[in-house]
């Protein structure tokens, strides 16, 4: 059951994490406006599903979809500007953050919405457990799995990746390396958008709920380095495990405070974060 | 030159800064005087911020955490202990004892600046929780309950030091709060005159090079970092004063976006500007309080967007810039413009 628990915990970080690795891994920008990105997410769900269209239509498709949009449109209109200056993207993305808030707190007020989580409960053995959970990991699992194989085997990971590596080069190749980031920003947002779509059933949904998130997911993609998938997944492990065990044993507040103490003592040894010291091929 | 330069304007702002202390509350009546110390408070904030990323070069995300650390001591100090002077002090002390184990971590492990604004931020973040779940009795520090979301109220104000139980009235709070600031302001130009201020500085225009010359810039930035806190701390403490108040609101994630805002709409790289942008920014935020058609966090999250789009060194520098371009002659532009394309590159 415990570790059940703890499997679920690694998988719902991992999932929320992805997006602003994608984002970060590619193009070095840390997206402060992740928490409202997830946010969004999670009202289209809410906004989709009131609407009377299915639950999983809105969580799996318009959720990714309307992020994924939204994305497209700020990556346009303000991130574009500031490549290459580190600090200027993220004060741009942590202004949209606050707008975006105030934003949706002027739309649909200040209060938490819901819905109620599909599937029921299964029985594994002689414990109970909620049967959307279990769909949870194996949604995360085939998320990594397609973003790996498509980074992997795809023409189109093969450009991302070389953009990644160097944009100049590419460029001289004939890729264009601002649609590449634009493709990354939009994915990376989309990711985030499926993430929020999914927690929507798990905790309640507000204009601040996004900031309930951010702390973990910025830690675990610091914490993970430079590979996307590699970095995230084995950051998701590691400080998930730490969350959820301290989590158990105590408060699920004491279970953040863990999860931060183990990221700066582990940024003092691993600065770069863990793929850059094992793994380092990885993705 | 350009010493004396600076003396003489440190001069004329410390001299504006008094005249203003006597002036304002001969002007303006008990309510607005109250309204303006809290903009003090929030001054002495900026400040902060505008030492640590301005001067240090340090992106600190999470100032909030240091204020609200301050804020928080003074809070339970004061309560427990009756004694409102040592409870300031130790407003002081502790996010600077705080800041000096989180620095040698994010500073001796060599992170990327990219890597301080996340980490402090988060830690910010995570402060917020943990007040915010500290609503069952069972947490108290002494004899104060933490209270949780309903924060902690009736803070005993300042009182004079040596008389516990003379409390100071609002007016003198003002001055309080602005003897404060002004301090602040003084001390962090002495600093910046010293030689430790140039070192700091020197490491904010090439950390490598100033490595290589050999000063430790691990030490230097968090001693930076400590400094920067400890004035985040005394503003929080003023804060707590002001209201008589205090709750987990001043570890939220957009107070730490107020003391960005503050300097970037002042001036990174000035003491001046952080201190104007706050009081600026302050102003519309209580004007928009006073109307419902605008939330006033979508207002905050425009001003940073447009200010690191269109104005992303701050308003006084950018107005020294357009000063400067209509004082002095073509010829002279050219020359300086040159100049600055040949620093623009070695910094890129």
């Amino acid at each position: 059951m415990v570790t059940l628990n703890v499997l679920t915990g690694i998988a719902t970080l991992a999932l929320m994490s992805l997006g602003l690795g994608v984002i970060y891994g590619m193009m070095r920008i840390i997206n402060l406006a992740h928490g409202e990105f997830l946010m969004l997410g999670a009202y289209v769900t809410v906004v989709a599903t009131n609407a009377g269209i299915n639950i999983w239509l809105a969580m799996l498709v318009l959720s990714p979809l309307a992020v994924g949009v939204f994305g497209v449109v700020i990556e346009r209109c303000v991130i574009r500007f500031l490549y290459g200056r580190t600090l200027d993207s993220m004060l741009a993305t942590w202004g949209l953050s606050l707008f975006l808030m105030g934003a949706v707190t002027t739309l649909f007020g200040n209060t938490v919405k819901g819905v109620s989580a599909p599937l029921g409960s299964v029985s594994i053995g002689r414990y109970d457990t909620s049967a959307f959970l279990l769909f949870v990991l194996f949604l995360t699992i085939i998320v990594f799995a397609v973003l790996w194989a498509t980074l992997r085997y795809s023409r189109f990971g093969l450009i991302v990746r070389a953009t990644m590596q160097k944009p100049d080069m590419a460029a001289a190749l004939g890729v264009a390396p601002q649609w590449v980031y634009m493709a990354t920003f939009a994915i990376g947002a989309a990711l985030t958008g499926l993430a929020g779509g999914i927690l929507a059933p798990i905790s309640g949904v507000s204009p601040s709920m996004g900031s309930a998130f951010i702390a973990k997911s910025f830690i675990t993609v610091i914490g993970g380095g430079a590979s996307i998938i590699a970095g995230t997944g084995l950051a998701s492990v590691a400080f998930g495990l730490v969350n959820q065990v301290v989590t158990f044993v105590s408060t699920p507040v004491l279970g953040e405070v863990a999860l931060l103490v183990a990221a700066v003592v582990m940024i003092r040894i691993l600065p770069q974060g863990i793929t850059a010291r094992f793994f380092k091929r990885s993705l | 030159m350009m010493k004396r330069l600076n003396l003489w304007s440190t001069v004329l702002v410390v001299g504006i800064a008094l005249i203003l202390t006597v002036a304002i509350p001969r002007l303006v009546g008990l309510y607005s005087l109250v309204e303006v110390t809290v903009m003090v408070a929030l001054a002495v904030f900026a400040i902060s911020q505008g030492f640590i990323w301005g001067f240090g070069g340090i992106q600190c995300f999470g100032q909030a955490a240091f204020f609200g650390l301050g804020g928080y001591t003074y809070a339970v100090a004061a309560i427990n202990m009756g004694n409102s002077s040592v409870a300031l002090m130790l407003g002081v002390v502790v996010p600077i004892v705080f800041a000096g184990v989180l620095g040698y971590f994010m500073f001796y492990g060599r992170i990327t600046d990219t890597y301080v604004g996340v980490i402090t931020l988060t830690v910010s973040v995570i402060l917020f929780n943990l007040f915010n779940a500290t609503s069952a009795d069972i947490y108290r520090i002494g004899n104060t309950p933490l209270g949780g979301f309903n924060g902690i109220p009736s803070i005993p104000g300042l009182t004079v030091p040596g008389s516990p139980n003379v409390l100071l009235t609002p007016d003198q709070l003002w001055y309080v709060s602005m003897v404060a600031l002004i301090a602040c302001y003084v001390l962090l130009r002495l600093l910046l005159a010293s030689r430790f201020g140039r070192v700091v500085v020197a490491i904010r225009e090439n950390e490598t090079r100033a490595t290589l010359l050999g000063f430790d810039s691990r030490r230097y930035k968090t001693l930076t970092f400590m400094i920067g806190t400890g004035i985040a701390g005394l503003g929080g403490c003023l804060y707590a004063n002001w209201g008589n108040f205090i709750s987990p609101t001043v570890f939220a994630l957009s107070m730490s976006a107020q003391s960005i805002i503050y300097v970037l709409v002042g001036g990174v790289a000035t003491l001046v500007g952080p201190v104007l942008g706050a009081i600026a920014v302050q102003s519309m935020m209580s004007y928009l309080g006073t109307q419902q058609v605008f939330n006033a966090q979508l207002v905050l999250g425009l001003v940073l967007i447009v200010f690191v789009l269109l104005v992303p060194q701050g308003v006084l520098p950018a107005l020294r810039s357009v000063l400067t371009n209509l004082v002095i002659t073509p010829r002279q532009r050219r020359t300086r413009a040159v100049a600055t394309t040949a620093s623009m590159k070695e910094r890129s």
